[in-house]
């Protein structure tokens, strides 16, 4: 579990994230949403350690992450795994060997294991046999899910995933959703997705927390979420005139 | 202000120069690496090194018996010349001038693109010390290597200066043998080969800087790639002075 109290961050003048507090429970995939630029990011960097808060508290199972020493970051860190907006896979390397990376950074078993764990991690995500190729050869989807193979490598407790469906249609968005709902299950971690995407929101959102411009505006889960009448989630939920319509047949 | 700016730079290269310098994460990860960086900064520079040392060392042979001779000066000091140019300035520090160029602009846009894409803060979200990781090995493999490229220089350049003696007519390969021979100090070629170590470390650490806190997109790895060259070459010159009264 990760509880985030009081979070202040502010780049120069402009305050991205506003006294933010909230927590992302273990097993389940937490979600947070919310506009283009309403600090999604910068909480998620914040919450990895990426970028320093101004003020607050973030917890690991009780643990504050801006108090530990570097070494105790280092462990910390080898128990994450993050899934960037980019993909951020390593380019000078093969697939395979971008999934091995963190094996052979950190674990001591022979090359044949390493090599045994990072395949089964990518017949996990379904790219049995994209293991030679280079990042660069591989769709934008097949890229998601190599990195996840990667992020899950080391068997991580918390998984961090920045807007894993940007720039996927619908149905490998689907995909990449199930994908990390079920990894969620599988190992009971505690996964955390930025997104803005409303069909990940209805498919795997059993938290969700919905920022406004750097203010936690909402909490909740998926069926809450419907039925909410906090005018500033329902205008983002049903931005669109098809959602809308959706709603109003629903009523 | 510019003055500021230079002391601010200059703290933050020493503290990522204090991330560099720790014990690899892993012996295997980091021998890995310094081969294959060994490969791309030092095997791959192996060529334009022979190349330039071989026509300067040409040139500055033809400079000296067209230009320069006259009827006061021995036949052999076209000869002497070319070796002790090469040896003590050209096969150390104009080489390195032109190594900043490729290698230097070469880790800048690497390290650079890496920020961008994110794939430094993927290392660093595993929990590896990226700078240890990606910039130690770029900064021990040139250092180690930079010695043999000192000596191809400079092997090159007296080839060059033979060949232009033979297929241009200028002079007989006596005359040159003699210079070449004369007067030799062992000390100068290892004076060369300790100012280029000392401007690989430059290259690669101020490449290195430059590269690894790109923050932006596209134009500030350029950007980047173009300081990096910029302050190793004019650092390179400066140091040059120095090492040079020093050494000599
Ligand atoms: N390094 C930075 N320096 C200055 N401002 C920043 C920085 N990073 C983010 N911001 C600002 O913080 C705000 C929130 O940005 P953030 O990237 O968290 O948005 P987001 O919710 O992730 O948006 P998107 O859905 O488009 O990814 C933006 O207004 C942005 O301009
Ligand atoms: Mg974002």
């Amino acid at each position: 579990m990760i509880e985030i109290k009081s979070i202040n961050k502010s780049f120069e003048d402009k305050v991205v994230l506003n006294n933010i507090g909230c927590t992302f429970e273990s097993g389940k995939t937490n979600l947070i949403i919310g506009r283009s630029g309403s600090g999604k990011t910068v909480l998620m960097n914040s919450m990895v350690g990426l970028i320093q808060p101004d003020s607050g508290e973030i917890l690991y199972d009780g643990r504050n992450l801006l108090n530990l020493s570097k070494t105790e970051m280092i462990i910390l860190r080898r128990q994450m795994g993050m899934l960037f907006q980019g993909s951020a896979l390593f380019d000078s390397m093969t697939v395979l060997e971008n999934v091995m990376f963190p094996l052979d950074m950190f674990s001591d078993e022979s090359y044949k294991e390493r090599k045994r764990r990072a395949q089964f991690c990518l017949d996990r995500v379904n790219l049995s046999d994209a293991g030679d190729k280079l990042p660069d050869e591989l769709s934008g989807g097949m890229q998601k899910r190599a990195a996840i193979a990667r992020a899950i490598a080391m068997q991580p407790k918390y998984l961090f995933c920045d807007e894993p469906n940007s720039g996927l249609d619908p149905k490998t968005s689907l995909v990449i959703d199930k994908l990390i709902y079920e990894i969620t299950k599988e190992n009971n971690m505690t996964t955390i997705v930025n997104t803005h995407d409303m069909n990940s929101v209805m498919g795997i959102g059993e938290n969700i927390v919905f920022l406004y411009h750097g203010s936690l505006e909402w909490q909740g889960n998926k069926d809450e979420i419907m039925t909410s009448d906090n005018q500033r989630l329902n205008d983002f939920i049903f931005a669109s005139d098809f959602s809308k319509r959706l709603r109003e047949a629903n009523e | 202000m510019v003055i500021l700016n230079w002391l601010t730079a200059f703290g933050k290269y020493i503290m990522m120069l204090k991330r560099v310098f720790r014990r690899p994460d892993k012996m295997r990860m980091f021998l890995k690496r310094y081969y294959t960086e060994i490969y791309q900064l030092g095997i791959d520079s192996i060529g334009i090194v022979l190349v330039i040392s071989l026509f300067i060392g040409a040139v500055i042979c033809i400079q000296f018996k067209m230009n320069i001779q006259s009827s006061w000066m021995p036949a052999w000091v076209p000869g002497y010349a070319s070796r002790e140019i090469m040896l003590l300035e050209f096969s150390s520090s104009i080489m390195c001038l032109i190594l900043s160029g490729k290698v230097g602009s070469n880790i800048a846009s690497e390290l650079g693109t890496m920020r961008v894409t994110q794939q430094i803060d993927a290392l660093e979200i595993m929990g590896v010390n990226s700078a240890n990781y990606l910039i130690l090995p770029k900064i021990t493999a040139l250092i180690t290597i930079i010695p043999i490229l000192v000596t191809f220089s400079v092997a090159a350049g007296i080839v060059g200066a033979y060949s232009i003696v033979y297929i241009g007519h200028i002079g007989t390969i006596r005359d040159l043998t003699i210079g070449m021979q004369y007067s030799f100090h062992q000390w100068f070629f290892w004076m060369g080969v300790i100012k280029a170590m000392f401007f690989a470390f430059l290259i690669t650490s101020i490449a290195s800087y430059y590269g690894y806190n790109v923050k932006g997109g596209s134009v500030e790895v350029g950007k980047a790639s173009t300081n990096a060259v910029v302050t190793s070459s004019i650092l390179i010159l400066v140091s040059d002075t120095f090492l040079t009264q020093l050494l000599s």
